[in-house]
């Protein structure tokens, strides 16, 4: 833990410095028709999840894994473009992966320990 | 703008601490208090709303006193409104690039069309679970109801003190009276905005479209 | 929130030396000046400053630490004779749940934070730490959700469901007054302040370092802190989904843990220990931290292996998120998940055993200087290791399944909490004592202090050992005559002793509890440095300015202050350690280049108004709800306030206004 936030750390400063100021991390921020572009893509990925829900029997074997794929696109679209995590400091990424990676094992334990996976 | 550069000069060699936040060499990360507190919070968040998801998922299935879950969705509904959510958070990105242009008049306006959208989603909440209880699912019908109910309500809520949050700063901003980096407060208030779109494109998935 | 947390741009005119021509209060909301005393009571009601926060943080947990204890007392009273009567069986299980929820809410954990909060921005050079406002508002939130929760005692009953509050004794049908409704308000109250606390310390140890200062650079204690707050702020939002779902279930007719209606109890089970494993090591880690800066302090050595200390500290947090099913081991969970959780719960053993070994290779061939601190810190490494290895004892599962419920478990946890944490906790009093208050401690008092607790400890949680292997119920109101065991087996012989040694307890709190006032009224001002410290907090006066460092000191080393102080000299006999400079000379030097602007931040009445907020709503959720749209009115109108509130008070906020004057210090943000 604490070796990843030193390394950013002063992967961060020598940013900074070349920089001047923290918001040299804004430079790499797209314009806005980037962002439209993803928003885009991002309407496409809903309208085919909802597409699952009329798809026929015979492919409904197929739809949940579709869908968890879809899910975990758009969250990560998000997440790293719209939250510009993809473009600031490692250390919020940290901060927020390891909240994240914490609540998926703790509960997909939890989900486990109640034989949920089990059908 | 100006007068933090007038203060940065004077104090760089003095000052070290909280109160300099502004001041981006004033932290030892270089990184700014407030957004690192906010990414802190939405961590956290992370394991509020995953033991709220995962007592769904446990329950989905136990509903002998009402309608279930299969019965009750009305998934075209539902898309449009998740659709409009995932909109917001485009309108929300061009307020905080408006921001950080120091376009004023630009940010003003894609904050309300923003929180405009947030209010057409939890008008939407609204009357689906007005329908849903017209339909007999109450929040003590079943376990599928009251954890239903429970984990959109929780989320309903987020976006509802969201939307607060960006009206207040709509308001502050045309009063000139935020304190410090406007471009920081929208990037903030956007962060929260976003990450409530995000469980929202979980709760989508795992509670309406995968069927139970 | 984040929003309100940013600091103006202090105008330009904050060192011109003209006061401004046109003098207008800010008020707060329009009414009031902004508070700016630093002395009266004022000063302390709506302070913003780290070390007043820690004295009342600490003030107020050794309060709840001394209810606590009575209620413990009363426990043992009603245990020391069979069939006895001192408390009916319902005042018993209050008695139980509440002395267990405010030792570990009230006491331990905010205790932790008064060390946190006072020692941790000195500890790594800071003025204050990163949101002033928000830790005053987390005291509040503290003191406040305490007294809520206490205030059952006198509206029809407080908590009986034990303090894991397992259905289905926490329904309304088996619990039937409001006394479990306070308790889960009352934990949300104390949660959120356990929340933005590990928000702001956080951000205050990555970011307000002095300069110089790298991660592993910094004291253990502060470490420690650190993990901890990680641990927080993952962990209260789980306890925040059980609470909710409890509290939706008693007042709103939801039935998450009703049986009857289809659930699953095991589901509060999971989301509560889930919570609960991680609780246990925010628990034990300050006092670890703590007895991490004792130890080598009074060894007079570095301390042995310092990063295999900070890894270790991280590790434990870190697999305590893997073993909170061992917990439940009874419960039914099936033959893998318990193998799982078995085995993950014996691989913690490791990091501990490692922490364990450290201490003792710290004190390995040191000038042990036998202080009431080392006395302390040395017994939680004895007291701590014997918890440990009964601790390892339930992690193999069919041995706990025999032990689970039984005074086995009381012993265990009484050995690592008792033995681990508070007497950690006490090292830290009698070390940094000196620091906080000019003064130190009595040490011949302290030695009874010591001593009595240790006996005690020993006493009255060690024949809970054999109480439980030989099978006397945790919990029980009564232990009947009839069923106690000859000779070694005596549970009335082993009741008794357990009983006696919990009023050694009591008695060597009580002089700790003399101790202060003696010390408080008669002890002479402490040296400087009077344990020939190490670290940074010891680098300024005694106790610190209100600004904590005159100039803030650049970090070289880790124990900085040590190395300023000695130098490695080359002798005959090979490099020795000499010392070059006195505490005083070094503090000396640092007042002499003081910083010419410090910038403290201003106090606000907003902290306390806006946590006042809370306890009315939860009020209203209980007795009616028109009280929660009140307590709701004042919390927006606080949040607007605190919002709106300019994070530098204006000169004229000052009386008479104190502009012009060079040597004001001025304030910045909330």
């Amino acid at each position: 833990m604490s070796a990843a936030v030193e390394h950013t750390d002063s992967a961060t400063e020598a940013n900074h410095d070349a920089h001047g100021h923290e918001h040299g991390h804004d430079g790499h921020v797209p314009k806005d028709s980037y962002f439209i572009k993803i928003a885009i893509i991002l309407a496409v990925v809903t309208a085919l999840e909802t597409s699952t829900y009329w798809w026929p029997e015979s492919l409904s074997a197929a739809a949940t894994p579709a869908l968890l794929i879809m899910m975990a696109i758009k969250f990560f679209m998000i997440v790293s473009i719209f939250m510009h995590l993809k473009f600031d400091s490692k250390i919020f990424s940290f901060m927020f992966y390891t909240g994240l990676g914490l609540a998926v094992f703790v509960y997909l334990v939890f989900l486990f320990t109640f034989q949920f996976f089990r059908t | 703008m100006a007068d933090i550069a007038v203060h940065d000069v004077d104090h760089a060699h003095t000052d070290h601490g909280a109160y300099e936040d502004h001041a981006p060499h004033a932290t030892s990360t270089g990184l700014s208090n407030n957004k690192l507190s906010m990414w802190l919070f939405l961590g956290s968040e992370c394991l509020l709303f995953g033991g709220l998801i995962s007592t769904y998922m446990l329950y989905r299935g136990r509903h002998e006193a009402g309608p279930g879950p299969d019965q009750i969705f009305d998934i075209p509904l539902t898309s449009v409104s998740s659709f409009i959510l995932l909109m917001s958070s485009l309108t929300m990105v061009l307020a905080v690039n408006s921001a950080k242009r120091k376009d004023d008049r630009n940010t003003s306006l894609w904050l309300t069309i923003t929180a405009l959208l947030g209010a057409l989603f939890v008008g939407g909440q609204v009357y689906e679970f007005t329908s849903f209880y017209h339909e007999g699912l109450g929040f003590t019908t079943s376990l599928f109801g009251s954890s239903f109910y429970t984990l959109t309500g929780f989320h309903g809520v987020h976006v509802t003190l969201g939307i607060i949050m960006l009206m207040v700063v709509v308001f502050i901003m045309q009063r000139d009276r935020i304190t410090g980096d406007k471009a920081e407060v929208v990037e903030l208030v956007g962060l929260y905005w976003h990450f409530v779109d995000v469980v929202w494109v979980i709760i989508f998935t795992l509670v309406y479209l995968i069927p139970s | 929130m984040a929003i309100i947390e940013r600091p103006a741009a202090v105008p330009a005119t904050v060192d011109a030396v003209a006061a401004p021509e046109v003098v207008t209060p800010t008020q707060a909301l329009g009414a009031f000046r902004r508070p700016v005393s630093s002395t009266g009571w004022k000063s302390w009601l709506f302070t913003v400053d780290h070390k007043k926060l820690g004295i009342m943080y600490g003030a107020v947990s050794l309060f709840f630490f001394l209810v606590g204890g009575i209620e413990a007392l009363l426990i043992r009273l009603q245990l020391a004779a069979p069939d006895n009567t001192v408390l009916s069986a319902d005042q018993y299980n209050q008695m139980f749940t509440m002395h267990a929820t405010t030792m570990v809410f009230l006491f331990v954990m905010p205790m932790a934070a008064a060390f946190a909060n006072y020692f941790l921005p000195l500890q790594i050079g800071a003025r204050d730490v990163a949101f002033p406002r928000i830790n005053a508002l987390g005291f509040w939130l503290f003191l406040f959700g305490g007294l809520f929760l206490n205030s059952s005692w006198l509206l029809g009953g407080a908590a009986d469901g034990g303090w894991f509050m397992y259905s289905p004794n926490s329904s309304a049908l088996f619990s039937p007054s409001h006394g479990i409704d306070f308790w889960v308000l009352g934990l949300q109250i104390t949660g959120i302040a356990s929340l933005i606390g590990a928000l702001n310390l956080i951000v205050t140890v990555l970011n307000m370092r002095a300069p110089g200062m790298k991660l592993m650079q910094m004291p253990v204690f502060t470490w420690m802190v650190l993990v901890v707050q990680f641990l927080l702020l993952f962990a209260m939002p789980v306890i925040t989904v059980a609470l909710f779902l409890l509290s939706f279930q008693r007042n709103f007719g939801a039935t998450f843990f009703d049986v009857n209606q289809g659930a699953d109890p095991l589901l509060w089970q999971h989301l509560f220990w889930i919570f609960g494993h991680p609780e246990v090591y925010i628990i034990i880690l300050p006092s670890f931290g703590i007895i991490s800066e004792v130890l080598p302090t009074f060894a007079r050595k570095p301390l042995f292996g310092y990063k295999f200390v900070v890894f270790s500290g991280a590790a434990i947090g870190f697999v305590g998120w893997g073993v909170w099913a061992h917990h439940m081991f009874a419960s039914g969970l099936g033959p893998v998940s318990v193998a799982v959780f078995s085995v993950a719960t014996m691989l913690i053993a490791i990091p501990t055993g490692v922490k364990i070994v450290n201490w003792t290779l710290t004190l390995w061939g040191g000038k042990l200087w036998f202080t009431t601190a080392m006395l302390f810190a040395i017994g939680v490494i004895v007291l701590f290791t014997i918890g440990g290895v009964s601790g390892v004892t339930h992690a193999v599962a069919p041995s706990d399944t025999q032990q689970t419920d039984t005074y086995h478990i009381v012993a265990h946890f009484h050995y690592v909490i008792v033995g681990g944490a508070v007497m950690g906790l006490f090292a830290g009093f009698y070390f940094w004592w000196p620091k906080m208050f000019g003064k130190m401690l009595n040490e011949r008092l302290g030695k009874w202090n010591f001593w009595l607790m240790f006996f005690g400890v020993n006493l009255t949680f060690g024949p809970m050992h054999i109480l439980g292997l030989q099978g006397q119920p945790r919990r029980m109101v009564v232990w009947p005559e009839k069923l106690t065991g000859d000779g070694f087996f005596d549970m009335h012989f082993w009741n008794q002793i357990a009983s006696v040694g919990s009023f050694v307890i009591g008695l060597g709190v009580l002089i700790f509890v003399i101790n202060i006032f003696w010390t408080w009224k008669k002890a002479p001002i402490a040296p400087l440095d009077p344990w020939d410290a190490r670290t940074l907090e010891w680098i300024t006066a005694s106790p610190p300015k209100e600004h904590n460092f005159d100039r803030i000191p650049t970090v070289h080393a880790l124990d900085e202050f040590f190395h300023r102080k000695y130098e490695e000299v080359d002798t005959a006999d090979g490099p020795r350690l000499v010392k070059v400079k006195s505490a005083e000379e070094i503090l000396a030097e640092e007042e002499s280049h003081a910083d010419a602007h410090i910038h403290l931040p201003s106090p606000s009445y907003w902290p306390i108004v806006l946590a006042a907020a809370l306890p009315i709503i939860a009020y209203g959720v209980i007795y009616n709800l028109m009280l929660s749209v009140v307590g709701t009115a004042v919390l927006l109108l606080a949040v607007f306030g605190w919002c709106l509130e300019p994070s530098v008070a204006d000169d004229s906020d000052y009386d008479p206004p104190a502009g012009g004057d060079s040597t004001k210090e001025l304030a910045t943000l909330g």
